[in-house]
């Protein structure tokens, strides 16, 4: 009998590193179905790794990755496969497939993995890049798009076949500030309409507070806080305070871990 | 101190030669895993039939003017030996073995690796540091099937019809040399030409000699730029190792296939 999946991500005690510096410590969080769940933190927090794994192109080695209900730490590339065709993700910088029009990108998944008419794929994909905003740019190719365009088109390919869980990695990186709202807006109408799940990582909190469920705050590779938007925004921990109102002094530090700046720079009292 | 020179020198070769060897195994590795998601490729044939188009079309002109120069080459010096003994009549033969058996497949697989081979490691290699790659793999799409399998076929495909385009060039420049512009009996030089090229010995030798090439060079090429690292850097680089590894594997694979193939195969 299987029971029915109400956390569509879970992970659990998870460590993870690069060799031989852990980059993620003890992880543990939910994704519950039908929710939009954001993880902030600084950049080189570990928040690109943690979507990795969660979309199975990093495997956890101490602790679980549970997706679906299903273990991701040893599935054979088939299951894995299987299991991507229920994931869309954004990545980062669009990764748009350079060699074809941006019509041509959205419908790639639909050529590939459907038998579906030209002239459906044809409708579905045009209703895609409209929700996005660029019907009218199918023939341009991803080199004459701007930087939001480039990340519009590319949400539209994560979503081209309807997933159920959504990976964003830093949708907000680089926009303008209406490019920004429109994204953020787009993200929750994708969840809502067609009832997915989606994990944004960010490092924009104004942003994402207004549009998410949940918010994990990861600090050097440990989830130091997490609640609702209002229970964050009223939160008095420092951290969070620190990340919510951008100041460079506080428990989270703003530099790469280096020796001192004296040692470095080799300043002696003459 | 000299002895510690010596041994030094000696560590750092036997370390060279133990990088090569492995890259060779992991080429090879590499190889078989192409050839594992291959089904692809013949399945959907129009993906590699693009790819041929792609890699012939990048050196079709640089192959059909190398030729024409090296077939030209050839009828002077032919002529300029075989005159001394009153044999230039058989310029055509000496044109035609040396293209069809040897430069032929030679020169037409170190054009093609320079021009084909480093514009597929460059492709692929950009592809990945881009992470169009990791986007194909979310999608469910194994990029080794989609995007390696079809380039490797391609310059499978390619290179033999290359190396006959460059003979066939070749020819058409000795002759020009040999018979319009020296005046050698033109007659002479196609009976002669036709009666001593063996279809068996030397045609098919030469085809299975860039068939051997072109599966090098595409396997070379497919995982350097597979394997770069994701940066600016590593794409040129690897685009590099791409052309040095592959003109040195074409050398060496010349020499074997030459040797067995004159002394016969068993
Ligand atoms: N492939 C890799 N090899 C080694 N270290 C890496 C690799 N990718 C990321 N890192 C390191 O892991 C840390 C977290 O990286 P990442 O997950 O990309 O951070 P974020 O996305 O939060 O900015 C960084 O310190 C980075 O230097
Ligand atoms: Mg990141």
């Amino acid at each position: 009998m299987t029971l029915p999946v109400t956390n569509l991500v879970e992970i659990s005690n998870l460590n993870f590193g690069y060799s031989s510096r852990l980059v993620l410590k003890g992880i543990n969080l939910t994704v519950p179905k039908g929710s939009l769940v954001a993880i902030m933190g600084l950049s080189g927090c570990g928040k690109t790794t943690l979507l990795r794994l969660i979309g199975g192109q990093l495997r956890a080695h101490d602790g679980t990755v549970t997706v679906a209900g299903q273990c991701l730490n040893h599935m054979n590339s088939k299951d894995l496969y299987a299991l991507r065709r229920r994931m869309g993700m954004l990545f980062q910088f669009g990764a748009l497939f350079t060699d074809l029009s941006v019509y041509n990108n959205v419908a790639y998944q639909m050529h590939e993995h459907t038998r579906l008419p030209e002239s459906v794929i044809h409708d579905l994909t045009l209703m895609k890049l409209n929700a996005v905003g660029l019907r009218g740019a199918q023939a341009l190719m991803p080199s004459e798009l701007s930087g939001g365009m480039a990340r519009r088109v590319a949400l539209a390919r994560a979503t081209a076949l309807d997933p159920e869980l959504i990976l964003y990695d830093e949708p907000f990186a680089g926009l303008d500030p209406i490019s920004l709202g429109v994204i953020g807006q787009l993200i929750r109408r994708l969840n809502d309409a067609s009832g997915a799940t989606s994990v944004i990582v960010t490092h924009d909190v104004q942003e994402s507070l207004k549009i998410v469920d949940y918010v994990y705050f990861v600090s050097e590779g440990v989830i130091v806080a997490q609640g609702t938007p209002e229970q964050i925004r009223s939160s008095t921990l420092p951290f969070v305070h620190q990340f919510i109102w951008g100041e460079a002094d506080g428990p989270m530090p703003f530099h790469y871990p280096a020796p001192k700046m004296k040692d470095d720079l080799d300043l002696r009292s003459a | 101190m000299a002895q510690n020179a010596l041994i030094r020198g000696l560590q750092q070769v036997g370390d060279h030669a133990l990088k090569i060897v492995e890259r060779m195994g992991a080429v090879m590795i590499f190889l078989g895993l192409i050839l594992v998601h291959s089904a692809n490729s013949f399945r959907r044939f129009g993906l590699t039939i693009r790819e041929v188009y792609f890699a012939g079309v990048q050196s079709l002109i640089i192959i059909l003017v190398s030729g024409l120069f090296v077939g030209m080459v050839l009828g002077l010096q032919g002529y300029e030996t075989l005159q001394n003994y009153g044999s230039e009549q058989s310029v055509g033969i000496l044109v035609a073995l040396s293209l069809v058996r040897e430069l032929g497949p030679v020169v037409a697989a170190l054009l093609f690796a320079s021009r084909a081979g480093s514009a597929i490691t460059a492709e692929i290699g950009l592809m990945k540091a881009t992470e169009q790659l990791s986007a194909m793999e979310m999608m469910a799409i194994n990029p080794i099937a989609r995007v390696v399998a079809p380039r490797f076929w391609g310059g499978v495909i390619s290179m033999p019809l290359l190396a006959m385009l460059f003979s066939a060039m070749g020819i058409v420049g000795g002759f020009l040399v040999a018979v319009v512009l020296i005046g050698v009996d033109a007659g002479a030089f196609w009976s002669q030409m036709q009666s001593a090229v063996d279809f068996r010995h030397d045609i098919v030798n030469g085809i299975i000699k860039s068939l051997v090439f072109g599966v090098a060079i595409s396997a070379i090429a497919t995982f350097e730029g597979y394997e770069a690292p994701p940066t600016a850097e590593g794409v040129s680089g690897a685009t590099t190792r791409t052309v040095v590894s592959s003109s040195l594997a074409i050398l060496a694979l010349d020499l074997v296939l030459t040797a067995f193939m004159l002394k016969g195969w068993n």
